[in-house]
């Protein structure tokens, strides 16, 4: 059930992914300013979007739970945010490897993607020790789509404020690199959106298949076991 | 609903004047940790974006103490069964928790502020006053919202203590960004005129996100 | 800060792809692992299975 249209989808990740490295290292002109180290843009900033639209994403299945009350949006509503984190791992390391390379320091406080995202990231943390403390599994899916949907609402608003707090002293880097692209660059990086996403799409959907099986080989098991 | 929510109001207060367990113990530890700052930060006076960060931080590990007490008489005594019971709707009770950690937050302020500008702060506060009560009182709402629902999310878990500040303190990022900001210039001495509208706006607009998200979620909490 | 050196500066690009691609194959030798686990709890409940359905064969037959 959650398995369908796997093969095609990992077809498509793969070939979306080679398109990509391909034109970062071979299509994208390299920058003016930064030189070589702005091909890390390239990695870095499509997991974060990706990983942001997937805590999101957790959010909607959350509303979706309660509303249905089908536990399978939960279900993926968990799965989901917990590739966010793993990704938002990659984006957090990526943009301190970045940031050394760009500032000579580990950590910058001025660049607002990656401080709101490490905010996010530290909230969303809370939710495995929030959802494995409640025993009841139906409070538990509850509950935790409940967090799923005040932290998905919060992840816009969060952006929008550390970005207003930033300084204007200091140059936006991303922005620079994102406002005034040029086309190949543009393009480049379109196509890294999208084969990140595909990528997290067919990670989550291994991740539910994989989770899927065991639920119910647990299920056949006691069921067989109860009979013998 | 707002029957229900005044009366379950009332038994908090009453409870909270008789047994006076979260405003001082609030009001105790913010004046703490204004001393404490003295001493870590090796100064006497402060003003600007440190007085600022100062004053907020204080306010919101405060508010955390109140949270995480918000729901305890009814953990405690077991009052939420019979809260469940009756046939009315469960936001009713967030309403009176929220409002009841309003006024806490409220009543911690009107203490801890004066508090802090004695202690710790340069500049005088007299002329920043009305726009600083704004500021505050819109911060209370944001923290009172978001509090109620932290608490209650935190109630049936088993490592409360702990659960309560990690998931308060990075949702209210925002709100002290916001708050933190309009103070700053407010605690400066010098009458610049600064763009605070944008900050209010950001501020006014976590409150109606928040206010409304707790209300939509809450009747699915405490749900038995 | 001026651009680094090519050099310099492919260590830290190299670094950041080679972070992102030891999660994807880290992340698939844990799915593998998985799988091996749900194949090999499979083949035990088939077995199971398999081993009740024996001793309701016999009376009939």
């Amino acid at each position: 059930m959650y398995s369908k249209g796997l093969k095609p989808l990992s077809i498509a990740t793969v070939v979306a992914m080679a398109a990509w490295l391909a034109m970062v290292f071979f299509y994208a002109p390299l920058d003016a300013d930064q030189g070589f180290v702005q091909k890390i843009f390239y990695v870095h900033v499509p997991l974060a979007i990706v990983a942001l639209c997937g805590f999101v994403a957790g959010g909607i299945f959350g509303v979706l739970h309660l509303r249905k009350r089908d536990r399978t949006h939960d279900f993926r509503s968990y799965v989901a945010i917990h590739m966010s984190i793993i990704f938002g791992t990659v984006v957090l390391i990526t943009g301190s490897i970045w940031a050394r390379a760009s500032w000579g320091h580990w950590w910058v406080w001025d660049e607002p993607v990656l401080v709101s995202f490490l905010v996010v990231f530290l909230l969303y943390c809370v939710y495995y020790p929030l959802r494995f403390s409640i025993e009841d599994p139906d409070r538990q899916a509850r509950y935790s789509s409940v967090f799923a949907i005040a932290a998905g609402a919060f992840v816009p608003i969060n952006f929008a404020a550390v970005r207003m707090a930033e300084k204007f002293t200091h140059p936006r880097v991303l922005s620079q690199t994102g406002g005034s692209m040029p086309g190949e660059m543009r393009l480049t990086f379109l196509v890294g959106i999208v084969a990140v996403t595909l990528l997290f799409i067919t990670l989550w959907k291994f991740e539910l298949t994989s989770k899927n099986a065991s639920v119910q080989l647990k299920r056949l098991r006691r069921r067989l076991e109860a009979t013998a | 609903m707002i029957g229900t929510a005044r009366a379950i109001l009332r038994k908090d207060l009453t409870i909270e004047l008789r047994t006076k367990e979260s405003v001082p113990a609030m009001t105790l530890f913010t004046v703490v940790v204004f001393v404490l700052f003295h001493f870590g930060l090796d100064r006497d006076a402060l003003d600007g974006d440190l007085a600022s960060g100062v004053l907020w931080v204080t306010l919101l590990l405060a508010a955390v103490i109140g949270v995480s007490r918000l729901f305890a008489t009814e953990r405690e005594q077991g009052g939420l069964d019979g809260l469940l019971l009756a046939p009315v709707d469960r936001t009713a009770l967030w309403l009176a928790k929220a409002a009841a950690m309003f006024l806490y937050l409220t009543a911690l302020e009107l203490v801890a502020v004066p508090t802090f500008a004695l202690l710790l702060l340069a500049p005088d506060l007299l002329p920043a006053l009305p726009l600083l009560v704004v500021t505050l009182l819109l911060a209370n709402v944001g923290l009172a919202a978001i509090g109620a629902l932290v608490s209650a999310l935190a109630v049936e878990t088993r490592a409360r203590e702990l659960i309560v500040p990690l998931l308060l303190l990075p949702l209210v990022v925002p709100l002290l960004i916001a708050a933190a900001s309009v103070t700053a210039p407010l605690l400066r001495g010098s009458q610049d005129p600064e763009d605070l509208g944008r900050w209010l706006g950001l501020l006014s607009l976590y409150d109606v996100v928040f206010v409304l998200i707790a209300l939509a979620v809450f009747d699915f909490l405490l749900d038995d | 800060m001026p651009a680094l050196p090519l050099d310099e500066a492919g260590k830290y690009v190299a670094g950041a792809y080679v972070v992102f691609f030891t999660l994807v194959v880290l992340y698939v030798s844990i799915m593998a692992s998985k799988i091996a686990r749900i194949d090999r709890e499979l083949t035990e409940l088939v077995e199971l299975a398999e081993r009740d359905e024996q001793p309701e064969k016999e009376p009939v037959a």
